[in-house]
């Protein structure tokens, strides 16, 4: 017999469950909105031009493979940090916060909810907006936290329950984690505003919190870098010292090179130099150093003043088409003639869309139209193409009139 | 951290690695899209086959399974975290996992940041006669609760460069079945030792051969010196298809609430050379390259050694494999060597030998001769 007799099988993947039946469709205009990366309006993935001519001057470069140090490359983690918390930031200009390289978000992530683990004695409790990544819950609750909610997303308005947020986080317990993302939130693309931003930075800060910003779309939300750290970096200027988490999958198109990062504010330079220890003794026995790839493609563009300029036109590019096609999918379901409120579509940012839709009308757009998403009604707006925007516009109004 | 130097000192980027680098480069086909969790198939399935060999019966049974990981380092940690939840039972924080002495430092950090909270050690380096310890570790096998976890070097063990036979491997696999005792091979220099890939792979084919269920952690960071784009493999083998289908599925959400899914780079370039059998070949070129420098380094010492007439016995220096070498040196020879020689050993007498080249060979020669003979 086997030792492993008794090992459940674990659930499948949704999203994964999604691509499968998508890829056995043989239905010539299906559409896979599950994905959760970027594609072009030939629906083709996107190689930045600026991540391509990075590679060239690595690949004319010859460098060694060396090791890494623990904390990854360090023109990495220093750009890094500026690019979230901007090169005006009295936080990045007085060395007081550590960044260190991470296996893209997720890594990230985990690397920094393992130091909370660890470090922060006050409380075991994540805060998670609803709904919020399905991985966040795994993640915490594999570094040993526990999960606890508030309100964030109003089904009936498909947009912020600010009220409920408020309310909510007002009476978490002191000293508790709370983790927010920064900017195209995800799964339902709803941001808070940079009033109500305001407002969450004062409750959190009477309420004593630490904040946990997850930063996966910088640049790939608005199409400005500045304007989707906003957040950040008021939390900063309000003396809330947060934790942060950058991923480069989205904004770089580096998904499988695994470029992230992780960031804390400290109060000096001699608490960051402490902290950076600490991180890298949970490093260590993780992966003992982070693989260069990636990190070095967005270090070379996030410090050579020519790509850096390039990459903010490219970024700016796919933001833009996602706009766009989020302003075409609600025409085009006008055009259609529903009557349905559709605003949301444009009010909401970034790669995810909450379409309200419901399973049953979910589950109609998978058989009758061969359009993929999740049960949930969230679409990848980065799916849709000028091709087929028509037909997912046709295929919504037919299963909500 | 350990890597392998040419005879100028220098790193060393394989020519294999450096050809396919330049042929994924060309490729403008390829993307950055995201690997599966598990990682990119072509590189597991190979990475796989190259520890167990193209015959494994375990392969042809269907019965393995791979997750690409970060590393050796990843590999060793996803196995670790999948143990403390699945091996013996739903939990196994005080299942005993057993790290030989000495060890890797890391191993010990990989298993408790896993969880297990019973970590303990079993004889293995034997200083007074500089090998193994041999009775000392059956006699930790006989004496370990039943279903104990053993952490084993598949070869060229870290550090003491000391391995067992293959008559010794047979006594250890005896035991640990007789006891139900789970074998974690960790496999970081496979070619790299001995220059052989299938040599070095001996001990672990043997383990499966023997009807084991065994975890192999390698790491492609020395053979393919690709240290910093950490590629690694985790090798499952089970009873059956069945079995290891399930432990995969667990291992995945391991994997995705670590790193979600694995780097590209590195893991492309050992499967595209792997998977040609022109570059393949050539793979196994470089690799003999590093592992006969090594080799030629040990012995060119030992004679100098021996020529100096340097008191004690030298053989464990060509005895011993891999990067490390436990040369003897006690902490008071080290500290020697280090402040009046300027030469850099650990304090347990551990020295690289890729650190060694034909133009120091003579002046380290000399200094543990002086350090022997000065310092007791």
């Amino acid at each position: 017999s086997s030792w492993w007799s008794h090992v459940e099988m674990g659930p499948p993947d949704p999203i994964l469950g999604v691509t499968e039946a998508f890829k056995r469709d043989t239905n010539s205009k299906k559409m896979n909105l599950g994905v959760g990366a970027y594609r072009d309006d030939n629906g083709k993935p996107y190689v930045l031009n600026c991540v391509r001519k990075a590679e060239a001057m690595i690949a004319s470069q010859k460098m060694d493979k060396e090791y890494l140090p623990i904390a990854g490359l360090a023109d990495f983690t220093r750009a890094s940090a500026q690019l979230a918390l901007g090169e005006n930031s009295e936080a990045f200009k007085s060395g007081r916060y550590v960044t260190v390289q991470g296996i893209s978000g997720t890594g990230s992530l985990r690397v920094g909810a393992n130091f909370l683990q660890r470090f922060f004695k006050p409380s075991r409790d994540v805060y998670l907006p609803k709904p919020s990544w399905g991985n966040h819950t795994p993640i915490f609750r594999d570094a040993g936290l526990q999960l606890q909610a508030y309100r964030y997303y109003d089904p009936k308005t498909c947009s912020l329950d600010f009220s409920g947020a408020m309310d909510d986080i007002s009476k978490i317990p002191e000293k508790s984690i709370i983790l927010l993302h920064a900017c195209a939130h995800n799964p339902t693309g709803v941001d808070p505003r940079q009033e109500q931003w305001k407002e969450l930075a004062a409750v959190v800060k009477k309420r004593n919190l630490l904040v946990y910003f997850d930063m996966a779309y910088q640049g790939f939300a608005s199409g400005d870098i500045n304007r989707d750290a906003w957040a950040v970096r008021y939390f900063i200027e309000q003396g809330i010292n947060v934790i942060l988490s950058q991923s480069y999958a989205k904004n770089m198109g580096l998904y499988g090179e695994r470029a992230g990062a992780f960031t804390v504010i400290c109060s000096d330079t001699e608490e960051a130099k402490r902290v950076e220890s600490q991180l890298k003794i949970l490093i260590r026995p993780m992966y003992s150093n982070p693989p260069l790839n990636g990190a070095r493609i967005a270090s070379i563009i996030l410090n050579t003043p020519d790509l850096r300029k390039e990459w903010l036109v490219e970024v700016k590019g796919m933001a833009d088409r996602i706009i766009s096609m989020r302003t075409q999918l609600v025409s085009n379901l006008k055009k259609e003639g529903s009557s349905h409120n559709w605003q949301h579509i444009t009010d909401q940012i970034g790669m995810f869309c909450f379409t309200g839709l419901k399973p049953e009308q979910v589950e109609r757009l998978i058989k009758e139209f061969s359009i993929y998403m999740t049960k949930d009604g969230r679409i990848s707006v980065a799916g849709v193409t000028s091709g087929n925007v028509g037909y997912l516009a046709h295929a919504i109004h037919q299963v909500t009139k | 951290l350990a890597a392998y130097r040419t005879d100028e000192g220098q790193p060393w980027v394989l020519p294999v690695v450096k050809k396919v680098e330049q042929m994924i480069a060309n490729d403008k086909s390829l993307n950055h899209e995201y690997l599966p969790i598990l990682g990119l198939p072509e590189f597991r399935a190979n990475a796989s086959r190259i520890a167990l060999g193209d015959d494994s019966p375990a392969i042809k049974e269907n019965r393995i399974g791979s997750v690409q990981s970060l590393g050796g380092t990843g590999a060793l940690r996803i196995g670790a975290e999948f143990l403390r939840r699945w091996y013996n039972g739903n939990n196994n924080t005080a299942t005993p996992v057993y790290i030989s002495t000495p060890s890797w430092e890391n191993h010990n950090s990989v298993f408790v940041d896993a969880g297990f909270k019973d970590i303990r050690t079993y004889h293995y380096w034997d200083a007074a006669k500089r090998g193994l310890d041999l009775q000392g570790l059956l006699g930790d096998m006989e004496k370990a609760p039943e279903f104990s976890i053993f952490i084993l070097h598949a070869c060229a063990h870290n550090p003491t460069g000391t391995d067992p036979t293959p008559d010794q491997w047979k006594q250890i696999a005896a035991v640990m079945k007789r006891r139900f005792l789970f074998p974690f091979f960790d496999s970081a220099y496979q070619g790299f030792a001995s220059g052989s890939l299938d040599k070095d792979a001996w001990a672990v084919r043997y383990f499966v051969s023997e009807g084991f269920e065994l975890f192999c952690a390698q790491s492609f960071s020395k053979n393919f010196g690709l240290y910093n784009e950490r590629v690694g493999n985790l090798t499952v083998v089970g009873k059956d298809a069945d079995n290891v289908q399930r432990v995969l599925s667990q291992m995945e959400k391991i994997v995705r609430t670590t790193w979600s899914n694995p780097p590209s780079q590195g893991a492309r370039i050992v499967a595209t050379t792997l998977s040609s059998p022109q570059l393949f070949a050539e793979w196994k070129d470089n690799v003999k390259t590093m592992a006969d420098r090594v080799l030629l380094m040990r012995s060119e010492l030992r004679s100098r050694l021996e020529s100096l007439g340097t008191p004690g016995t030298w053989n464990h220096i060509t005895e011993q494999i891999g990067m490390f070498s436990f040369t003897g040196l006690n902490p008071k020879q080290v500290e020697y060597m280090i402040k009046e020689k300027h030469i850099y050993l650990m304090a347990s007498g551990r020295i690289n030998m890729c650190g060694l080249t034909t133009k120091n060979l003579d002046y380290v020669a000399k200094s543990i001769h002086e350090a022997v003979t000065k310092i007791q």
